[in-house]
């Protein structure tokens, strides 16, 4: 208690408006580190990490252990993709405030009508998480479907290193992307299902051997409603 | 042993091996307790066809030889450069011996590869083929890349992914059409 102290230490009671990253930082004191600058990821700006890249390796890693995860007591491989379908869905959620708000303040709004919506997905989600556009936006041609979207992506960044065994072959595990997508959509108030299929060949020569559509189903009472206002918005 | 079980056809005239010069004829690799876990034929013709079961004895076969190799190459006797180790100021550690590195025959060269966690890669290619090591290092990436960051690749298991054979058959084709 009454040990010496030199003068320049901090001491636990003393000048209290000393910010507590200035202590001199060892692993047994706390297990906290702070930034020599104070400046921690909660003093980021949200509009921020626009140019930022991260390590594909690592999110490949990353994402091959989801999917081990997602694995475990699986019934089957619908089971398994609505588990990964359900990883992803808080994310959707929570891009679509982000990116909203890293908008320019006059296209601030949230989008109002399904093609406004699928357009923010195509891309402004796809440039935030993937870096480009996503390839092609149709709609169904069926026409007893005419709630049903397509979004398509030639080459997944998801699937970029995985090679579905040929016992699962009707899974993708971009169903985990279908779940962000299908956050958004929740967020947006535009409830809807969103799965998602391969469709390119295996043959060789096939340029996109993992083109994956992105089935948008949305429920009835969206339909309704974009009836109701015209599309307009 | 291993040269007895893949002999090449011996081939009529010298001028036909000359114009197929540059060619990588196969892939092999072994896991590190000896099994074969992958092996890909490029090019028809350039060595012998042989059955799974005799491949399975080849990959155990050149484990064993691999592993007898790396003890015949004696190990510098420590003291040998002390003086450079003690300047330094650490106990400089001898490079363990690697083992087997090339076997070359007449009708083809074959080199071997031993990733830091013990998996052998073997690359047969013709006797004039250059750059062997930029090759392998290409095959060890794709197998770092489509194999060990594939979810339903199980470690030690034989490699069966689309993705790892479609890259290696095309890089491996544009090297053999070069």
């Amino acid at each position: 208690m009454s040990q010496p102290r030199p003068p320049n230490a901090p001491s636990a009671s003393g000048n209290p408006s000393a910010p507590p990253q200035k202590e001199p930082s060892s692993s047994h004191t706390t297990g906290l580190r702070y930034p020599s600058n104070g400046k921690t990821i909660y003093h980021r700006h949200l509009s921020r990490s626009k140019t930022a890249e991260l390590s594909q390796a690592s999110f490949a890693y990353l994402f091959s252990e989801m999917v081990t995860y997602a694995q475990r007591r699986v019934t089957g491989i619908q089971d398994l993709e609505k588990r990964l379908n359900t990883q992803g869905h808080p994310l959707g959620l929570k891009l679509l405030d982000l990116l909203l708000i890293r908008e320019p303040p006059r296209s601030q709004s949230r989008p109002l009508n399904i093609i406004t919506l699928l357009h923010f997905i195509k891309i402004n989600l796809w440039q935030h998480l993937f870096g480009r556009q996503a390839d092609r936006l149709e709609k169904s041609s069926d026409p007893d479907a005419p709630d049903e979207y397509m979004i398509i992506d030639n080459e997944p960044l998801v699937n970029a290193y995985v090679s579905v065994p040929k016992e699962m072959s009707q899974l993708n595990c971009a169903a985990f992307v279908a779940g962000i997508i299908e956050g958004v959509c929740d967020g947006a108030v535009f409830p809807a299902r969103v799965t998602a299929h391969s469709v390119g060949s295996k043959e060789e020569g096939e340029m996109w051997p993992g083109k994956t559509v992105f089935l948008v189903k949305f429920q009835p009472e969206v339909l309704e409603r974009e009836a109701l206002i015209g599309g307009k918005g | 042993m291993c040269v007895s079980l893949i002999q090449p056809p011996i081939h009529q005239s010298h001028r036909h091996t000359k114009r197929l010069s540059r060619t990588v004829f196969a892939l092999i690799i072994i896991n590190k307790a000896g099994g074969l876990i992958y092996n890909r034929t490029f090019h028809e013709g350039g060595l012998n066809k042989i059955s799974t079961n005799e491949l399975l004895v080849l990959a155990g076969t050149f484990h064993g030889v691999h592993a007898i190799t790396a003890r015949l190459n004696p190990i510098p006797t420590p003291g040998a450069n002390r003086n450079s180790a003690s300047s330094a100021g650490t106990m400089m550690r001898p490079e363990p011996p690697s083992g087997l590195e090339v076997l070359e025959s007449e009708n083809f060269r074959l080199q071997c590869f031993t990733t830091l966690t013990g998996i052998k890669f073997l690359l047969f290619t013709d006797t004039t083929q250059t750059n062997v090591d930029l090759t392998m290092r290409r095959v060890y990436e794709m197998y770092t890349d489509y194999v060990m960051k594939n979810p339903f690749y199980q470690l030690e298991m034989p490699v069966r992914c689309d993705m790892f054979d479609r890259k290696l058959l095309s890089y491996i084709r544009e090297i053999n059409n070069r």
